[in-house]
């Protein structure tokens, strides 16, 4: 037999995922290998005899490096000889801080890293994160590129990006030798969006190096290291090779992190039978003693593979914990596609996202989907709303600030006429005003003409081998009219000369004061400390795109409602007779409220109710109750004054009941709580149930349609109705006999 | 967080420079290049916070600053795996010691040098 829930599950998103059993000898196993080694280290003399069960002359590549240059040897016995329990604690507890931690983390290996990790579960590593992130101040990063390289496109989109917050955004190409322009044009674009946002173009080390050395980029994170040698030699360096890089990289004044992630040696086959965290936290080892100031790891494009296995997301905030107990800017990954189930993706980001970290994402895709040339992005345009509300749901800072479509054009047009002046004034080839404009309102790149692509690479090539510099980009924007991007992108290369920015964590505040772990260290120790949302940040995380002020709700009901006076009141109503349905409606129905939260016209509802009752031949009398705005009070105070006894009770949102004077009041005949879901038919059937009630006539409750979301939809507008109802109520004002006004038929 | 003013790589005091130097072309971007007295003092300050690998990277890349980017390519090929034979990563060594007066880089070449030959990735002979 088959189970047809079984059936449906299988074709959930989450089920388009590979789930596998652990393999450690293939290297998949998240942190628990037979083969890693047990915590080990015998100093002799200062120098490092043996680590992690491995003599020195055993060493490989990385063993010698981590010996040599990132191990403390002078409080490496001491850290050693710790319970590995005990330091797991000192990060979890809010009475150690992150200083106290670093002194016995300096002098770990990475098998002992990986045994105190391996004390801790998930919400432990996540309060290790919010305290040993280096930088107080969370940030993101954003990733912009697209697929036809058009620079107005990319400068645009740059410009929304650094509006949008991000304090660093990366682009990449699809064809290397674009990469000058696409640098330039998120250097332009970035500048004109916000001061101060850090940008580089993810390419081969070489055009890297150079489009860093001619001021083109300011910041590089494609040195990748890993956690073993044969891993190293695959990826054509060493330890010492990327650590001369990084080196060559300061020297002009370029931030530089590396980059890691478990996965990548079992991706490559060199696992050697290790564990991916335990190779993770030699390649982290790597990046501390090569003296990089910050590490992007969480496993970056390798993510499904740890998430094929048992516990991989957790080893991946491990990791992230990792990197920041060394001491690391840490730029957490969230970057690759996670997962084809949005609760999985979401999920797995709140781990970094509600501890904080560095960098959130490191790439979030600023661009849709279609044109993330970085493999596709884990998030991107189309979810920013859903990023907001959750920043806004949790006061947690993710780094990203809602702003408004006015503010997001203006900005792009700026930015596009930027990059086409500068095209201009450097001889590159013509950006056009229909470029230009096509960049200011486009979704992707599709929206945008094409252009001639062997000129552009031809120029792109001239601008990356002759004397062009970003002297020259300057030159161009000030004299064309754009002193503001001139003078940003003038102050950058200052900062380049200052070198604040190459400290550990640091990025650039919208007046280029730096924040990092020098300037704006994580003090976080338990409530009261750390980083805060409050104040102006959090008041500017508040404002989405789609809130509004309540306060205003009823006015702008009033604009669709109907103006003129239709309900006429006459003098206290006194208790009927004979066979009639008494309408009673609330305080507020067709005074201050003319509409039904459902849409509807207060007066249409009416009279359908009026057209239901007299369908059956029974008078109709209305009421309007003061006393009272509950449903059910209104109406059973209703039926007491019906010559049937029977009544219908309506609020001014349209929530309706059918009442009878020997009911308790909370009892009814009929109940239509979901005003939403009801229409003016519904309310002809409520009328003529009414009457049929009234003359003792055998009755079918009313069907209506079940809507389990309009709750979630319309509860603040209930709300909102419900207060405005009940500023009316004055419960010493008896019923007073209402007259409609006009004729009913002309509805 | 320093009093001394920060000086660019051609001499230029940091707090003098303006971008009317640059649209003039007084100034060129060789003039806006970090220098090594600065990165120095960049590297005492990370060493204080308790970075003591970073400030021994920025130590290094003061030594860089003098060398063209040309040869820093270069220097980067001869460290890659394979592309240098044992003689020759010490014969880099010496070169950075003795002409470009870069004693740190060049132990750390050394250093290097001695753990590719041990683990066997220097170039083969032909």
């Amino acid at each position: 037999m088959k189970s047809k829930r079984f059936e449906k599950l299988a074709e959930r998103p989450v089920n388009q995922e590979t789930f596998i059993n652990s393999w450690p000898e293939t290297g998949l196993t998240t942190d628990d290998s037979p083969d890693d080694p047990r915590p080990s280290l015998t100093l002799e003399n200062g120098t490092v005899m043996e680590m992690d069960g491995v003599a020195r002359e055993d060493f490989d590549l990385i063993d010698h490096f981590i010996a040599e240059y990132a191990l403390d040897r002078k409080t490496a016995a001491e850290a050693m000889a710790k319970d590995s329990v005990e330091i797991a604690r000192m990060l979890v507890d809010i009475q150690v801080s992150r200083a106290t931690v670093l002194q016995w983390t300096r002098g770990c290996t990475a098998a002992k890293i990986v045994d105190i990790i391996r004390q801790m579960n998930v919400l432990e590593m996540m309060m290790g994160l919010t305290k040993m992130r280096a930088r107080k101040t969370p940030a993101n990063q954003a990733h912009v590129t697209n697929r036809k390289e058009h620079p107005a496109l990319l400068a645009a989109d740059a410009a929304e990006a650094a509006l949008r917050g991000f304090h660093e955004i990366e682009t990449t190409v699809g064809v290397t030798r674009y990469a000058p322009f696409n640098a330039l044009a998120i250097l332009v674009g970035s500048q004109t969006g916000r001061a101060g946002v850090l940008t580089q173009c993810a390419v081969e080390e070489a055009t890297n190096l150079r489009l860093g050395f001619k001021g083109l980029t300011s910041y590089s994170e494609t040195l990748s290291v890993y956690g073993t040698q044969r891993t190293f030699i695959d990826g054509d360096d060493t330890p010492w090779s990327k650590a001369f890089l990084q080196a060559a990289y300061a020297s002009r004044g370029v931030k530089t992190r590396f980059t890691s992630g478990t996965g990548a040696a079992a991706l490559m086959g060199h696992s050697e039978g290790k564990s991916m965290l335990y190779l993770e936290a030699r390649a982290l080892l790597v990046t501390r003693g090569a003296g990089s100031q910050g590490s992007q790891n969480g496993s970056i494009s390798c993510i499904a593979l740890p998430e094929s296995l048992p516990g991989g997301v957790r080893m991946v905030l491990a990791e992230n914990l990792i990197a920041a107990m060394l001491g690391l800017e840490l730029a957490s990954g969230n970057d690759a596609l996670a997962s084809h189930s949005e609760m999985r993706k979401t999920a797995k980001l709140m781990l970094q996202f509600i501890p904080g970290t560095d960098f959130i994402t490191s790439g979030y895709g600023a661009i849709p989907r279609y044109d993330n040339m970085f493999g596709g992005g884990n998030f991107d345009v189309s979810e920013l709303d859903d990023w907001y509300v959750l920043q806004r749901d949790m006061q947690v800072d993710g780094g990203i600030t809602p702003v408004k479509e006015k503010q997001v054009l203006a900005m792009r047009d700026r930015a596009a006429r930027a990059i086409q002046a500068v095209f201009k004034a450097l001889e590159f080839p013509p950006i056009t005003d229909a470029e230009v404009l096509a960049a200011v309102s486009a979704f992707d790149s599709r929206d945008m003409p094409d252009r001639d692509r062997v000129a552009d690479i031809e120029a792109a090539q001239r601008l990356l081998g002759g004397p062009l510099s970003v002297v020259d980009v300057i030159q161009a924007l000030e004299k064309t009219g754009f002193a503001e991007i001139a003078a940003n992108i003038f102050e950058m290369q200052r900062q380049r000369a200052i070198g604040d920015y190459l400290q550990p964590a640091a990025v650039f505040d919208e007046n280029f004061k730096v924040l990092s772990a020098l300037t704006d260290a994580n003090n976080y120790q338990g409530p009261g400390t750390g980083y805060r949302l409050e104040g102006k940040r959090w008041t500017q995380l508040q404002d989405l795109p789609a809130a509004w002020e309540p306060r205003s709700y009823l006015k702008s009901l009033a604009g669709s409602g109907t103006k003129k006076e239709w309900l006429t009141e006459k003098n206290p109503t006194t208790a009927g007779s004979g066979p009639e349905v008494v309408i009673a409606v609330s305080p507020a129905f067709g005074t201050v409220i003319h509409r039904s939260i459902g849409g509807l016209n207060l007066r249409e509802v009416l009279v359908s109710l009026m057209e239901g009752i007299r369908q059956e031949q029974v008078k109709v009398r209305l009421v309007r109750i003061y006393h009272t705005a509950d449903c059910a009070f209104i109406g059973h105070a209703g039926a007491g004054l019906s010559g049937s006894k029977v009544a219908v009770g309506i609020q001014s949102k349209g929530t309706a009941v059918i009442h009878q004077k020997d009911l308790a009041p909370l009892e009814n005949l009929e109940l239509f709580p979901q005003a939403p879901n009801l229409n003016l038919d519904t309310y002809r059937l409520i009328g003529k149930n009414a009457a049929r009630y009234a003359l003792g006539k055998p009755v079918i409750p009313v069907a209506v349609k079940i809507d389990s979301t309009a709750r979630l939809r319309l509860i603040v507008q209930t709300t909102l109705l419900q207060y405005h109802e009940n500023q009316l109520v004055d419960p010493r004002r008896a019923p007073v006999e209402l007259i409609l006004r006009g004729k009913e038929q002309s509805l | 967080m320093t009093t001394q003013p920060i000086r660019t790589l051609s001499g230029k005091n940091i707090d003098e420079i303006e971008l009317q130097q640059i649209l003039s072309g007084e100034l060129s971007a060789e003039d806006l290049r970090i220098s090594a007295e600065t990165l120095r003092m960049q590297a005492e300050a990370a060493e204080k916070a308790g970075y003591r690998q970073v400030a021994q990277n920025l130590r290094r890349a003061a030594e860089l600053t003098g060398i063209s980017n040309r040869e820093l390519f270069e220097i980067y090929d001869q460290l890659r795996p394979g592309r240098a034979s044992y003689e020759q990563l010490l014969a880099l060594a010496q070169r950075l010691e003795t002409t470009h007066r870069a004693p740190l880089t060049a132990a750390f070449v050394r250093h290097g040098a001695e753990v590719y030959h041990r683990c066997g990735i220097t170039r083969k002979a032909e």
